[in-house]
Order: C-alpha cells, then structure tokens, then sequence
C-alpha cells in the first residue's frame, strides 16, 4: 500500500492546512490555513518543504500516528511539547528539529504546551488534492484538507514520498519565543464610530480571558462590557482575519482563520498582522490587553516580524551528540542507526 | 446620490471602501464598479475584493503595498457603474413554496395581510438582485422584497434548515447551500445546487447576479432531483 501515516488517536482537533486559500471570499469561501503561520513555516523549512505546504495543524493535543512509509522525516513546531515515540522504543524527540522515522514507529503528540497550536510537517508533504489553490480544510463546507474534516480514527495520511535519505538531522537554532506579548496590537475600525468613548477605552483599558469558546473561527473573550453607542448591528460588510466584532452582549470575538467572510455586527478593530500567529496560540483562560497603533505602525511592525522570521528560518543547524551519551534513542534522533542499518536499501 | 467614500482600515492587510450604510442598488453598483475597475487595474498587492451591499473589502499584503500607497491608487480609478451592471447574469431558480419545503411560507403571507399563494406570487414576479455573497461558501443575499414581505427574522431561529431552503427577513432572500441552523424564514425549497466543489466555479451564483424564481410543484422538484445540477437551473448572459 502506498506511503501513509495511520491515524491510530486523532487528537481532539487535528486538520490539514497551509497559508490559506485566498481570491474566493467574493464566494463566501473562508480563507482557512494555519492558525500560527509562522511555527508552519519552520516546521516546513525544517523537512526541506517549502514553507507553505500543507501539514497538521493540531490543537491542544495531537494525534498518535504509525508510519506506514519505509522512511519519512518529520519536524514538530509551535509548542513546546516533544514528539513522543510509543514504538519500537519509548523516547522523546525535541521541538523545533527534524527525525527521521522508520516504518511500524508509533509517534503521539502529547498535550501542547506554551501554545494550544502547534504543527507536523512531513519532507515531501502530504499527499492531498490542491483545491481553489490550496491544501487548506475548509470545515464550513466539507472540502479541502483531509477529506474535508478533522482527522479520525483510522485515517490513513497519504504521504507524497515513501522514504527519505539518511542525512544529519538539523533543528532551529533559537526556537521562537511562545511568550505571548503584553498588549496585543490593534488598529482601531472599521466600526470604531459604533462605540461609546467609554467603550473604546474599555477595550484599550481592560484585561479580557480567552473563553473556552476559542476555536479555527475565532476567540470569544470575556470582559468589562464594551459600550455600543449606535446599536449592534450594521449593514453587513467583508472581515478580515483578526477583525474583533461585538454582538449585542458587548463581549467580543476576535475573528481568526476560519472566519465566515462578511458580517453584520460591528468591528471595535483590527488586530494586527504581526500579532496574529500569537492569537492563534492563546488558551481558554489566557488573558489578553490590546492597545492601538497606527496603520502605518502595523506595517512597520509587520516588516520587522517578517525580518525575524527569515532569520529564524536562515537560523537552522545541525545536531551534533556527545558520542559518550549515546543512546539507542538519541541515536535513532541522529540518525545513526537507521542511516546505517538502511544505507544499503537506500543505494 | 451621495458621493462621499470612506475608506477604512481593517486592520494592515484590508481596507474597506464604504459607499453609504444602507441596502441600496446604487451603492451595490458602485461596489461592483470598484470592483472590476480593480481586477482591470490591477494593483500589485491586491490580494481579493469582497463586495457587500455597501462597500468592498479590499485585502492586501502589507508586504507589498502600504494602505496609504493603495487608497491613493483606488482614488484616481475610473469606474463604470453601468459595464458592472451589465455583468450580471440572468438566472432562473425552481423552487417549491411553503408545505414542508417551506413551512413559514403561512406565517409570511399572514404578517403582510395576504394568503400564502399571493405571497409565494409576490416573492416569484419580481427579479431578485445578488447583492453579495456571505454567511457560508455559495451563500447569497438578494434584494429587495415588496413590503408585504418584509418582516423581521424569527424569535427563535431554527435549529436545523435542509439545503436548498429559500428563506426570507429583513427584506431579502437567502438561499442555503448546507444544512445549518438559522432565523430566517423559510418559504420555500430550490433543488439547485447552490455550492459544489467539485464545479467550477464551485458557487452557483455571484454578486451582481439577476435571479427570477419559478414556482413549481412537489413532483417536479423531486423529479429534478434525479436530473444533473445543471439542468436544474437555466443561466443566461454567462461571461465568465
């Protein structure tokens, strides 16, 4: 049978996704794609993909896979939770580099730390259909992605590469920090003129929890009531992702990924570009302080988060062990036992 | 007509162009006029326009083009209301009303002080125009209802309306592509596949679009049913 990961746990909310689908909102197709981009990039330059192919995103926990392929090279990225191996031998390999695995291995992702967000990567990639220009799930409409949904019991991943060369592994050099900003960036609109002054202070002003009501659509927070000053309703217009709308309630919902494209209860604001991947990362009972910048502070900021980026993604290294330390895991993590025991199959 | 614009961010990576803060063809019209005149300009940056009742939603790459740069280079774009009107399509919808396909056709027809037959006749003479499309993929808002039909959305929404349900509130149809849950009232039932993705395009209508009902009975729609999607529906003016 061709080359697969055999879904053996699901985890509780596990999909496929890339950058996104973007030119069919005038549709009403939601945009989709990762939550924490920036953790899919490196996960991706990682395995040697490029940085917008499609792998799972895993929410709160992952899945538990057997690797039905000769050989496949992952990389787990976003959290800082290790890849657990459950078969042949039990070990732990570290966030943020890459392992290469052999057939019948048996590999879980266990609750996500730091971040509820997190992503595998596969060198090669997944083997999915590319629908409407992306790899993304589309769960609204039952398309995209895996089959259109979250992963389930017995789900075989095809994988577009049955094995991969034995090569030193690599990991990034300094990880991404997970550490959530104090204030979270915001661009105040396209509503703003729908709230009180009180209420526009309320929101610049107050701390808000993440409720358990955080999902790939949006995070609904829990707060000091925002004061609507002209109704909570408008002509429905376009979202954007990070959009914060307020319904009638007054609490709002910072709209992510998975956002339906147009709406009709106000925007407060806009949450920023660059602070999106670290929404994307927050946990029901997290709290969250915004504050306002410009436009033009947004771009400036975006520009900045993307110089980083690239640094982190140039920043990648190989791992080199103390041969004294050896052991049959870390030897499995640098690839010394499968790259030998396998080099004739290879040639 | 008013020609005041406003444009408004949304954040770093979209700007909203608002024409007016009401359900109006002449605004929709500027909408869509913005909207081609984009596709023809071409901006580089310019990632999708979404059009609403009143405005478009342009959404960019910041990486690319700064907000200012692009709200300088909508503003000295010429548009052509009428060449965006003209895009439109003509496009002729089955649909079943009231009964089980559409069980608030009664309390519709009751609240406009007509019986259900006058109101299924109001809701099929007029030509119905594609505002925008939202809520969910293939999902469309047409205007505008005669005021007999024009009613707020159920107390409490449904929890479970089949696809294909032609519902009515707040003075326009929707048409359900999925089963989902929702508070406007239902009518009647279209057996045209609103969304498909295996087509292309996947939505079977688009802004701008013009959309006549046609009543029929229980047996046709059944009958439609077993027929291919396409000979569902009839489509006329395809440019696309």
């Amino acid at each position: 049978m061709s080359a697969a990961l055999v879904v053996e746990a699901p985890g509780p909310f596990t999909t496929l996704q890339d950058l996104g689908r973007t030119g069919h909102q005038a549709a009403g197709i939601p945009v989709s794609g990762a939550l924490d981009p920036e953790s899919l990039r490196l996960a991706n330059t990682l395995v040697g993909n490029t940085e917008g192919e499609a792998a799972l995103e895993m929410r709160l926990a992952g899945p538990t896979l057997k690797i039905a392929a000769d050989h496949v090279r992952v990389a787990l990225c976003g959290a800082s939770s290790p890849l657990e191996i459950i078969a042949p031998e039990r070990g732990e390999i570290a966030p943020w580099r890459t392992v290469r695995l052999e057939r019948g291995a048996v590999i879980r992702v266990p609750p996500l730390r730091e971040s509820v967000t997190a992503y595998l990567a596969v060198e090669g990639g997944f083997d999915a259909p590319e629908i409407l220009g992306s790899r993304s799930t589309c769960l609204r409409a039952g398309f995209g992605g895996f089959e259109g949904r979250i992963l389930a019991e017995g789900d075989r991943l095809g994988l577009n590469l049955d094995t991969v060369a034995a090569r030193p592994e690599i990991r990034a050099a300094r990880p991404p920090t997970l550490t959530p900003p104090e204030r979270i960036r915001v661009v105040l609109g396209p509503q703003d003129d729908y709230f009180s002054e009180a209420g526009l202070a309320t929101l610049l002003t107050a701390e808000f929890v993440v409720t358990k009501d955080a999902d790939r659509m949006g995070l609904r927070l829990s707060g000091p009531r925002l004061e609507h000053q002209r109704g909570y309703n408008i002509v429905s217009d376009g979202i954007a992702t990070g959009a914060i709308q307020v319904p009638g309630d007054g609490q709002p919902i910072v709209l992510l990924a998975d956002h339906q494209t147009t709406g009709g209860y106000p925007k407060i604001a806009t949450v920023i570009s660059a602070d999106l991947a670290a929404l994307g990362r927050l946990a029901p009972g997290a709290t969250v302080r915004f504050s306002a910048v410009t436009v033009e502070e947004a771009e400036a900021a975006r520009a900045a988060r993307e110089r980083d980026i690239a640094a982190l993604l140039r920043s990648l290294e190989p791992i080199l062990v103390d041969p004294k330390t050896l052991s049959s895991v870390a030897l499995l993590a640098v690839n010394l036992v499968s790259g030998v025991v396998d080099a004739p199959r290879a040639g | 007509m008013s020609n005041e614009i406003r444009y408004l961010p949304s954040g770093d990576c979209a700007l909203t162009i608002e024409f007016g803060d009401r359900v109006d063809r002449s605004l929709s019209a500027r909408a869509m006029a913005l909207r081609r005149a984009l596709e023809r300009g071409s901006i580089e940056g310019v990632i999708e326009t979404v059009p609403t009742f009143r405005s478009l939603m342009v959404h960019y790459d910041p990486l690319v083009i700064s907000g200012a740069r692009l709200r300088a280079q909508i503003e000295v774009l010429a548009t052509d209301e009428a060449e965006a009107e003209a895009e439109g399509r003509a496009v002729t919808l089955p649909v079943v009303y009231g009964g089980s396909h559409g069980p608030d056709l009664e309390d519709v027809a009751k609240a406009g002080g007509v019986t259900a037959e006058a109101a299924a006749k109001l809701h099929s003479d007029i030509t119905h125009y594609v505002y925008m499309m939202g809520f969910a993929p293939g999902h469309p808002y047409l205007g505008d209802l005669p005021k007999e039909l024009t009613l707020p959305r159920r107390k409490t929404p449904r929890t479970r309306i089949p696809a294909g349900t032609v519902a009515i509130a707040v003075g326009q149809t929707v048409i359900y592509p999925f089963e989902s849950p929702g508070g406007w009232r239902a009518i009647g039932r279209t057996p045209a596949v609103l969304f498909d993705i295996r087509r292309d395009p996947p939505s079977l209508l688009r802004a701008g679009d013009h959309v006549r009902f046609r009543p029929i009975e229980v047996d046709e729609y059944d009958h439609l049913l077993s027929r291919p999607a396409a000979e569902r529906v009839e489509i006329a003016g395809d440019s696309a």
